[in-house]
Order: C-alpha cells, then structure tokens, then sequence
C-alpha cells in the first residue's frame, strides 16, 4: 500500500507545531498502523531527520501508552481497537491519513503526537486506590462477592488509561476514565473504606487538572478501546451526589 | 453554606444546576402546554382569558412562576459558564473533526438554547409583558345560564374595571383581559408564527438530548428506567410537546 502521511510535527510544548506531509510507501495491509509508522521513521533517520515522536510500549492493546488521533477519530477508525492493534487493512490504498495528537488542555504536547497524560496520575493518585490490612497473606477467596458483580468490577477495571475519551469527547471531559476508576472500587467490598472520600477527591483532582464537564454526548463511550460503558459515568455522579449531600 | 457552594462550583455541581433547572422546565412545558390547548375551544376566548387570570392571580402559581423565570435564567447563565469552560479545555481545535458516534443535538446544546432564549424573551416581551404592564384588549362575555348562550362585547379601556366575574338575573357576567384576541393577532403576522415554529424545531432537538441527559446527570441510568426515559424524551419532549405548541401559531395563521 502507498499512503499519503498529514502528520503534527511540533518541537516541544512552547514551540507552536504545524502538519507536515510524508509518504508510506510500500506499506503491507498487514502492518499495525505503529509498524506503518516506524517504516516511516525508518526513511527519516536514514535521512538524517528527525524521527517521528509517537508514544507506545505493549503493543498488545492492553498498557494504553499508544494513542493518535487518526482522520478525526481516537485509535482510528476501528471500534474497541486501539492504535497498535489497527492494522493498516482498515485503510484504502492510496488514502491520505491525518495524524494529531490527543487535543486537551489537560494534556499538553511533549512532541509531536505524544502527549503528558500525567494527569490520570495524579487523579488516581487522589483516590484509585483501597485500603489493606497489613498482616498475613489473606486466604483468596475470603470475602464472598457475586459473580455478577465481580464482572461489572472487572469491565471498568478493564480501562487501560489511554486518554482516548478525553480526545474524542467535544469538551474533553475526562469523565469516563475517572468513572471507570471511581466504579471499579464503589462496587467491590474493599473498596467501601474511602467509597465517598475517593468520589469527592478524584473529581476535585479531575476539575483541577482542567478537563471539561460532561455534556452525555456518550463519544467516549464509542470511542473507548475497552468498551467503558457511561453507566460508569452515571455511577460516578451517583456516588458524588451522595459523598457531598448525604454521606459527606 | 460554604461547602454547598463548594459542591456546586465543581463540574458535576455544575451539571447538576443544568439538569434539575433544565428538568423543572421540562415540567412546566407540560402544564403549559395542557393549558395553552384551551386556545383551540371555538369560545371567543372565553376559558382561555379565565385560565390565563387564573394563572397570574393565584399565590401558589405566582411563587412556582418567579421559579420559573429564575430557572430560564441560572439554566442560562450556567449554560454559558459550562461552555465557556468546556472551550478553554480544548484550547487547540483538531484539523480533522468526527463526530465520534454522538448524536448531533448533544453536540450542539448552546447554539439550540440560544435559539430557544431569544423565543423565550421575544415571547414573554409579546404576551407576558403586554398583559402585566403593557396594553391588551378588554372584553365581555354575557352568558346566559338557561339557553348556555354566550354575547361578546369588547370594552374600551375607560369601561374595563378590573377582572369580574358574577351572576346577575340567571346571567353570568365576566369581565377580562383579552389576551386571547392579542395572541390571535399576534398570530396573523408570518414573521412571529415563522420563529415560534423555527424555535419549537430547536426545542425538540435540544430535548432530543437533553431529558434523557438529565437522568444520566442525576446518575439514574439504569437498564430497567432507560428505555422509559428514553421513550418520554423522544416521543412527548421531542415530539409531541413541540408540535403541540407549533400547532397554535399555525391554527391563528390558517385560522
Ligand atoms: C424551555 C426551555 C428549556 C428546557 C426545557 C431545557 C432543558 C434542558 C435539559 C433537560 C438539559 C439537560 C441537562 C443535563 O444534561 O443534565 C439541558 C441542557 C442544556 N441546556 Fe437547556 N433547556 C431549555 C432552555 C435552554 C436555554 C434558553 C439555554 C441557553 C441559552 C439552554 C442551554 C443548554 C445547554 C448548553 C445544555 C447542555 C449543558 C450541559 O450538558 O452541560 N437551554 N436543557
Ligand atoms: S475509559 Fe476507555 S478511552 Fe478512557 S482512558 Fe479508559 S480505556 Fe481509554
Ligand atoms: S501500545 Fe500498549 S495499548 Fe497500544
């Protein structure tokens, strides 16, 4: 496959970035889109250019470094797929691709397409986590939890922090991720220690960080590689809402 | 106090003074509108002007009113705030725009209520301000309370002395403003009938989105309620109630 290549290319986060055009040539359909791209960097090291700077590590669909905002769409347009996982038969030959990177206040451009999504970070940091007793080695199946309930845990606990909502969403609303952070303690046994303490915290820290607030226009919810569903979002507000009037 | 102001200034306190403002009016459109359709009884205005006395005199009604008025405007303002901040979290656009499977009204909620606020000012201005402050017409409505028969007078502002209503010699006499002759009026003109159905097609795109969006909001999501809400939303909020109020325009104009 041949390509044409619209890619940001910006210095750091001071320097203002701008499209740059490259071709992808010779591109098998059987590429990841993260291959695609490393054939590219490939030719510009050989050339003595600077190399494009994109982020990545498992390429396995399951760290969420990998990112890339791909003709308008978050990890391309292939649903529950992230960027390493797409391959490049989801494109026609000859297509011309636009590459940006992740567009959020919250998360400024370190180069080119990589992002500093530190502020999931510190927004876990807040309240992603639970409380443990620290003497022996608990028996694993000591506390009693329904399969049901155990699986929906499960689903949210399945976000892999990629930031993909918070670029696909209009108003770059980190909701999703905080909700799937916030449900997938609320619902288990020991997660009830900081339940109300960590809605309150993680939102503060959510609003803090500078994301947008939630219009429900649920892109996230189609754009998330992991499927996060809103009824986390819902969750979340629920949890919130009784931590400030009721419980709080 | 201050913690409230606390919860209310984060971005869900936010949503929350959205939604249950947003959800208040929601209500009222319903009440009005049941109201309103009294303006189709072929009665010269008869129960219109008596309901539409009714509804600006009774204390209890008067108190949900000022509501009312104070809910367009904080649903307004917070409108505005919302989106003000929702644009500085994306301070560089992006080249190529999708919509990301979102329907199209929830992406579009600030330019479909500007469109509602400028119906809602232009439509109190016409018939709310005119009847408290303005000059509306007067009228007579004699009925006779054997034969059922009813005789219309238009009165003279001189001749109108308050709103009455009493029996006199098996005749039943009632004075009032005629507001049912100003909306009739109001109605002949194709400027006012074009934006009131222009602002009703806006109304229903926006509670095409926003009635269920409120019960997301308030965290009531639920497989069981959901495709209740989405029903109520989509078939009375966005449809039904606005065709409804598009209706009386239409009815005056081709009347
Ligand atoms: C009869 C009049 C109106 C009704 C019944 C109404 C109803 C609603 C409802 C139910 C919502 C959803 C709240 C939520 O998502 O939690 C909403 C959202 C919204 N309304 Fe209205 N509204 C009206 C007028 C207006 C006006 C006049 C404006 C602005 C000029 C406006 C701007 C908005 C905006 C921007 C949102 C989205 C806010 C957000 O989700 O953050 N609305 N409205
Ligand atoms: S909710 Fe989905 S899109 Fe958002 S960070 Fe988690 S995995 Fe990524
Ligand atoms: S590189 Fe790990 S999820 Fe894509």
């Amino acid at each position: 496959m041949n390509l044409t290549l619209k890619v940001w290319r910006q210095k750091n986060s001071q320097t203002p970035g701008k499209f740059v055009t490259y071709k992808a040539e010779e591109i098998s359909p059987d590429m990841s889109f993260l291959e695609m791209l490393d054939v590219v960097n490939e030719k510009l090291v050989k050339t003595q250019e600077d190399p494009i700077q994109f982020d990545h590590d498992c390429r396995e669909g399951i760290c969420g470094m990998c990112s890339l905002m791909i003709n308008g769409e978050p990890h391309g347009p292939k649903r529950a797929t992230t960027t390493c996982q797409l391959h490049m038969r989801s494109f026609k030959d000859g297509e011309t691709i636009v590459i940006e990177p992740w567009r959020a206040a919250a998360f400024p451009v370190v180069k080119d397409l990589a992002v500093d999504r530190s502020a999931f970070d510190r927004i876990q940091q807040a309240g992603g986590y639970v409380s443990v007793g620290t003497g022996g080695v608990p028996d694993a199946n000591e506390i009693l939890i329904p399969k049901t309930i155990a699986d929906e845990a499960f689903n949210s606990a399945t976000c892999i922090g990629c930031g993909a909502c918070v670029a696909a969403c209009k108003n770059a609303s980190a909701m999703l991720f905080v909700s799937a952070k916030v449900s997938q303690y609320a619902m288990l046994p020991q997660g009830q220690t900081e339940r109300y303490e960590r809605a309150k915290a993680m939102v503060n820290q959510m609003d803090d960080e500078g994301f947008g607030s939630c219009t429900n226009t649920y892109a996230c919810e189609a754009q998330c590689p992991k499927e996060i569903k809103v009824t986390n979002i819902a969750r979340m507000n629920r949890e919130y809402f009784n931590a400030e009037f009721i419980k709080g | 106090m201050s913690n409230f102001s606390k919860t209310f200034s984060s971005t869900l306190g936010k949503k929350l003074i959205m939604c249950l403002t947003g959800l208040f009016l929601c209500s009222f459109l319903i009440i009005h509108l049941i109201g309103n359709f009294q303006l189709f009884k072929d009665d010269a205005g008869l129960a219109f002007n008596e309901y539409a006395y009714f509804m600006t005199n009774f204390a209890p009604i008067k108190v949900v009113s000022y509501l009312l008025y104070l809910s367009i405007l904080v649903h307004t303002i917070w409108a505005i705030i919302l989106t003000q901040k929702n644009k500085a979290a994306r301070p560089v656009p992006y080249a190529k725009k999708a919509g990301n499977g979102s329907i199209w009204s929830s992406r579009n909620m600030g330019i479909l209520g500007t469109m509602i606020f400028i119906f809602i000012v232009v439509h109190m201005s016409n018939f709310w301000y005119n009847y408290h402050w303005g000059t509306t017409p007067y009228i007579e409505y004699r009925t006779d309370l054997n034969t059922g028969i009813t005789q219309v007078k238009e009165l003279t502002e001189a001749e109108f002395t308050g709103h009455v209503s009493y029996v006199e010699n098996g005749v039943q006499i009632i004075k009032a403003k005629d507001l049912y002759k100003a909306v009739a009026f109001s109605f002949q003109q194709l400027w006012i009938v074009a934006l009131y159905v222009v602002a009703m097609a806006a109304l229903a795109f926006h509670l095409l989105h926003g009635f269920q969006s409120a019960f997301q909001t308030l965290g009531w999501n639920h497989s069981k309620y959901r495709p209740l809400i989405n029903f109520l939303g989509v078939w009375v909020f966005s449809v039904l109630v606005p065709i409804g109020f598009a209706a009386m325009p239409l009815y005056f104009f081709f009347k």
